[in-house]
């Protein structure tokens, strides 16, 4: 096999995307069968790209075929393979569940935007271009903003406007930190930079720290840290809950550019504030899921605050809390989404309170619903015998030697048990108290079971990666090495005696 | 005399600062104005990284010792063309925003009656 495979998942969703425009108004039943035919053919190709680069040195593939520091390259590693293996899976269950539950319906480009998000998304995992970075950032939030504001209505456009100003400054923070980065190193490719930022005089190194500082900013706003996080709750709170669960790769986009970046070019001194932030976000994340009264903000706070738990282990910075991070990403990416998606069917089948946590007379599949509210709540609070047990163990235990250990020990500790409180009293007032009201003389419709299939997908995932946990670190851990030993992607670009080009 | 480097400097900075504090005013209306103010000063900036200097050949040839760096000159069309792209698409966000809500304030809340006379 060649390399150009690496640029397939960047092509697939384009040509899928194009394809869907051609039913928007007629045969609809079509434009969904290409858009997860896609999503199936991108889990197939990111499968085989990781059985590809296990174990190997990452490979590059050459845009056009123009030489490394002056095109554009798209370069494989492990932690790319595995970032688009987790995209691919995603975006299956997301988009089945869009075409079961009728929500692709409710506007015309749902799956023309699904795909472009897509295709933004796996752009930015695979690129080794910063500014190449920034277009495929442009690229995911364009068609973010679409789907954010699938369906309509008032409020989601108010939240909608904030979002899109928000991430418009966002934007021209990220690009004064590429015209820093540029000015002091005189390259935008990524492996040239790091060489040319080791080989900087000391006078300077300020600016390249703080075009450094620039960007992990942006970064951490995508990601949603204290205190840039403002955007995120209003945001996926009113969104649709299915696109809220798409929208959980967003923030690993911005956990996976810190992981690029900081072990690439600028070292662990340019996440400095990074944990800090972290467990502040944790705090406030599970605070606002025990302080919501529906399930939208309690979803979108619980993803603020798991996808801090994350940033937390990334910050600790060493391979053993990377190897932590990169499961629990795993973890947390599927969990958060899968909560949105419960929530999705919540609404849904109880017909009549939408989201607010409150009690319900009985209705048809509230059994069947709160025995998976259960399983969701353990797999997204972190009890055995799911995945989260097992990855906030491995951050634990990988921030045993830091010396903030304690701090770390107790901030995840308190915020998990704050999770569970929070989504044993929801799942409790929503499926357990028997509500001493009358029965409001709706019509409930049957509920149609297999929309729950996506949901059991992703409940399915859970237990794979608890199963299949040995394995799975491996992984993490063969990558963890590749991401601090960076030689091997300079190398794989830039060419074996990585001869810059005179500057 | 003022030098070219004061001159640019202080151009980036006051649009800067004018976007910034037109960002974070009430209305959608100033906060597009703000945005494009940024986006403007950031145009500038990039423009100003690949160094001031004036009456050099454009593109790189061979023999030239002196040549202005083409890059950042792709870089801000790749910028001007995406801020051109989302400053439209704010306008047609905030435009519909206002007619289905009745508010033009970014944060939703509805104005208070002093200038109900104003609204269709």
């Amino acid at each position: 096999m060649s390399t150009s495979l690496i640029a397939a998942p960047v092509l697939l969703p384009v040509l899928a995307g194009t394809a869907t425009l051609l039913f928007r108004l007629r045969r609809r039943a079509v434009g969904a069968v290409i858009s997860v035919a896609s999503c199936a053919g991108l889990l197939v190709i990111a499968a085989l790209l990781m059985a590809r680069t296990y174990g190997a040195d990452p490979q590059a593939y050459a845009l056009g075929n123009w030489p490394a520091p002056f095109g554009i390259v798209l370069v494989l590693d492990q932690l790319s393979a595995l970032m688009l293996v987790l995209t691919a899976l995603l975006a299956l269950a997301v988009a089945v569940h869009a075409v079961l539950t009728g929500l692709d319906r409710k506007g015309w480009h749902f799956h023309a935007l699904f795909q472009f998000q897509l295709l933004g998304v796996n752009g930015a995992f695979l690129t080794g271009d910063l500014f190449n970075l920034f277009v495929f950032f442009e690229v995911f939030l364009i068609a973010s903003y679409g789907l954010m504001l699938h369906g309509q209505g008032a409020k989601r456009l108010t939240a909608g406007v904030q979002y899109v100003i928000i991430n418009l400054v966002g934007s021209s923070v990220f690009l004064v930190a590429l015209g820093l980065l540029y000015g002091i190193t005189g390259t935008l490719n990524m492996a040239d930079m790091a060489v040319r930022a080791a080989a900087l005089p000391a006078g300077d190194r300020g600016i390249l720290q703080a075009g450094a500082f620039l960007l992990i900013m942006v970064f951490a706003l995508k990601a949603a840290l204290v205190p840039l996080h403002f955007w995120l709750p209003r945001t996926y709170a009113n969104t649709a809950p299915a696109v809220a669960a798409m929208f959980a790769i967003m923030t690993k986009v911005g956990a996976y550019s810190i992981i690029r970046t900081a072990t690439l070019i600028f070292g662990d001194e340019a996440g400095a504030f990074l944990l800090p932030a972290a467990l502040a976000t944790m705090v406030l994340g599970y605070a606002g899921m025990l302080a919501a009264r529906q399930l939208r903000d309690m979803a979108a706070f619980g993803l603020l605050g798991s996808t801090a738990t994350l940033l937390a282990a990334i910050a600790l910075f060493d391979e053993a809390a990377m190897t932590a991070a990169l499961y629990y990403m795993l973890h947390t990416t599927l969990a958060a989404s899968l909560l949105f998606l419960l929530v999705d069917l919540v609404i849904r089948w109880r017909a009549v309170e939408g989201a607010e946590i409150v009690p319900t007379p009985a209705y048809k599949g509230k059994v069947a619903l709160g025995v998976l509210f259960f399983i969701t709540a353990i797999g997204f609070a972190g009890l055995p015998p799911l995945s989260g047990f097992i990855g906030k163990l491995l951050i634990l235990a990988a921030a045993t030697p830091a010396p903030l250990a304690p701090t770390i020990w107790g901030v995840i500790l308190v915020t998990s048990l704050m999770g569970i409180i929070a989504l044993a009293r929801a799942g409790s007032s929503l499926f357990w108290k028997a509500d001493a009201s009358p029965p409001i003389p709706a019509s409930r419709p049957a509920p149609d079971y297999t929309e729950a299939a996506p949901t059991m997908g992703l409940i399915a995932l859970l237990v794979v990666l608890a199963a299949a946990a040995g394995p799975i670190t491996a992984y993490a851990q063969s990558t963890a090495a590749q991401l601090f030993a960076p030689q091997g992607y300079i190398s794989a670009v830039l060419g074996d005696n990585h001869g810059s080009a005179a500057p | 005399m003022i030098s070219m480097e004061f001159l640019i400097a202080s151009a980036i900075g006051v649009l800067t600062a004018a976007g910034i504090y037109l960002a974070l005013r009430g209305r959608t209306f100033p906060v597009v104005l703000g945005l494009a103010m940024l986006s403007y000063a950031i145009n500038l900036f990039l423009f100003a990284i690949g160094r001031l200097a004036v009456n050099q050949p454009p593109i790189y040839e061979k023999g030239l010792e002196q040549f202005s760096d083409p890059l950042p000159q792709a870089l801000v069309l790749t910028a001007i063309v995406i801020s051109f792209g989302m400053t439209a698409l704010i306008v047609v966000l905030a435009l519909r925003s206002y007619l289905e809500t009745g508010t033009d304030q970014v944060d939703g809340t509805p104005d208070d009656d002093s200038d109900e006379e104003a609204r269709p």
